[in-house]
């Protein structure tokens, strides 16, 4: 890994569908040795997937999202790794990360409804072993994801000429 | 009635692209790359503790020199930035833009017949500025075979009795040019020796892509004599606040702060409030704006290369700067057929000095998606008048 490396990163985290002969001239590589670059950021998993941010409320396929922390035992030998790791399979669950504070883990959880989320957490989440208390905050609204903007700003005017 | 505006007002030309402003006025779905400004709104954490501070109520004046919470915060990141060492309380004045930081500069060291080198091509403004304090400019010309750098032989060439001062400016506008310690050591004997002034406009100074700035006044041959001028408008992408600062050793500063104090008082408090936190909690935006730059200059200048205008790779600032001499046409017949033809704006060289005839500046501080959509026009335009 090099600040080369770390350019094509930040591009294609920006854009993951702009073309290799692009990257390439930004970077101020050849077009072979970017393609070479990312394919070893793909085979080492430093790049896990290309994907694509989605406004789903605009999109408007009803579904709800909610915000769940978890205070949990941890296990000998293990930490919070493997419940971390079991509560990651679930379908529901999009994310799964180790916090300081309060709480210890918190997910993001998405259903179809405020009843799907509750029934899930409630019969899948909380009686886990280990699993000690839950808090469950239900997402009105999301104004930014992955560091993407959702609502509408206008563009500032510029003066077409300054010296 | 008789004319009531001054010899010396009449003697300063109005701006070279006037006419460029009324033709745009009258197009629709023009891509400018005319603009000397970023094309980034200010860091939002940069706008928010001034509006913050506009709430706390501080609106009044402030110290003529400038707050002594921004001016020690400037005095700690021009040292640990670029290794220059001046002292906040008698050595900075904080002022409304580099522009008004360069006109006090120009009052406080020339008198009327003093001539001032400036090194060409250059902005704008210097020139008039010198005229105004009764001065008399004297160009020399920086040449691309040189990658746009002064040289000691350009200057002693125009050095004559008369001569007090010297006014650079890299990284440069609009050649993109940027001058490393080798540089500045070869024309420093000079400057010794004839025992003249620097006034150096560094206001790129973060904008330089291979390598790291070099500050004139680092130089201790130089440090006594040097005017330093910076500000925040090209670095943080805040040009509207107005905001620079002058740095000079304490007899100068005061001198400059005389005038300061007469024609502007205070820069305004806001503006002092949002460098404040700029430069406490904007290097990472900062860094992020650097790095788009550098990317789009690559994409840039290849593109131009490849459609047929050669142009060097600018190490500083956010211009490319490449000629268009191979096309038979003047910078100012290119520029507009550009602009009515294809509808792309850019700056004449001519513009920028004699010795800027023959290129025009392009400003890459637009989005990557426009200077893409600016390259694919500039080919149809080459090929059209091919």
């Amino acid at each position: 890994m090099d600040e080369k490396d770390l350019l094509l990163l930040h591009l294609l985290e920006e854009n993951s569908q702009i073309t290799t002969q692009e990257l390439a001239v930004m970077v101020g590589v050849e077009e072979e040795e970017a393609g070479g670059r990312i394919r070893r950021m793909e085979e080492s998993r430093i790049i896990r997937k290309y994907t694509t941010i989605i406004d789903w409320e605009r999109a408007g396929n009803g579904e709800v999202s909610a915000i769940i922390e978890l205070k949990v035992n941890p296990e000998r030998d293990f930490g919070y790794d493997r419940i971390a790791e079991r509560i990651a399979r679930f379908r529901q669950v999009r994310s799964v990360r180790l916090i300081t504070g309060i709480y210890d883990i918190q997910l993001v959880v998405t259903g179809r409804s405020m009843g799907e989320i509750a029934r899930f957490v409630s019969e899948q989440i909380a009686p886990m072993d280990r699993i000690r208390e839950t808090a469950t905050h239900i997402i009105m609204k999301s104004y930014k994801e992955n560091g993407h903007i959702f609502f509408e700003r206008g563009e500032p005017e510029r003066l077409p000429y300054s010296l | 009635m008789r004319d009531f505006i001054s010899t010396r007002a009449h003697a300063i030309p109005h701006s070279g692209i006037r006419k460029f402003f009324d033709l745009i006025e009258t197009m629709d779905g023009v891509i400018s790359l005319g603009v000397g400004e970023p094309d980034f709104m200010t860091p939002w954490n940069i706008s928010e503790a001034s509006i913050y501070s506009i709430e706390q109520g501080s609106t009044s004046y402030t110290s003529n020199k400038g707050t002594p919470q921004l001016r020690t915060a400037i005095s700690d990141y021009l040292s640990s930035r670029f290794g220059l060492d001046y002292h906040p309380e008698d050595e900075i004045i904080i002022t409304s833009g580099v522009s008004e930081a360069q006109d006090i500069a120009i009052r406080a060291v020339v008198d009327p017949g003093d001539e001032v080198l400036v090194a060409e091509p250059c902005y704008v403004a210097y020139g008039p500025c010198i005229t105004l304090a009764g001065g008399v400019p004297v160009p020399v010309p920086c040449t691309e075979r040189d990658e746009f750098r002064v040289t000691a032989d350009a200057l002693t060439e125009r050095i004559t009795p008369r001569t007090k001062a010297i006014i650079l400016n890299f990284p440069n506008n609009p050649t993109g040019g940027v001058m490393g310690r080798s540089d500045y050591e070869a024309i420093a004997d000079v400057i010794v020796d004839r025992d003249l002034l620097l006034i150096s406009d560094e206001v790129y100074a973060e904008l330089t892509y291979e390598g790291s700035h070099f500050a004139a006044a680092t130089l201790d041959a130089l440090r006594d004599r040097t005017i330093t001028l910076n500000g925040f408008s090209k670095a943080f992408a805040m040009t509207g606040w107005r905001i620079g600062y002058l740095c000079a050793p304490p007899e100068l500063c005061d001198a400059a702060l005389k005038i300061h104090q007469y024609v502007m008082l205070c820069a305004p408090v806001m503006g002092q409030a949002a460098a404040y936190q700029a430069l406490r909690n904007a290097e990472a935006d900062k860094d992020n704006m650097v790095r788009e730059y550098r990317m789009r200059r690559n994409l840039f200048v290849r593109g131009l290369n490849r459609v047929g205008l050669p142009c060097h790779l600018p190490s500083g600032a956010f211009y490319a700067f490449p000629s268009i001499k191979d096309t038979g046409m003047t910078d100012f017949e290119f520029s507009e057929a550009l602009l009515k033809e294809q509808r792309v704006a850019v700056v004449p060289g001519s513009v920028f000095g004699e010795s800027g005839a023959g290129h025009i500046r392009c400003s890459y501080a637009v989005s990557r998606e426009n200077l893409k959509t600016a390259l694919s026009r500039i080919e149809e335009f080459m090929s059209d008048i091919k």
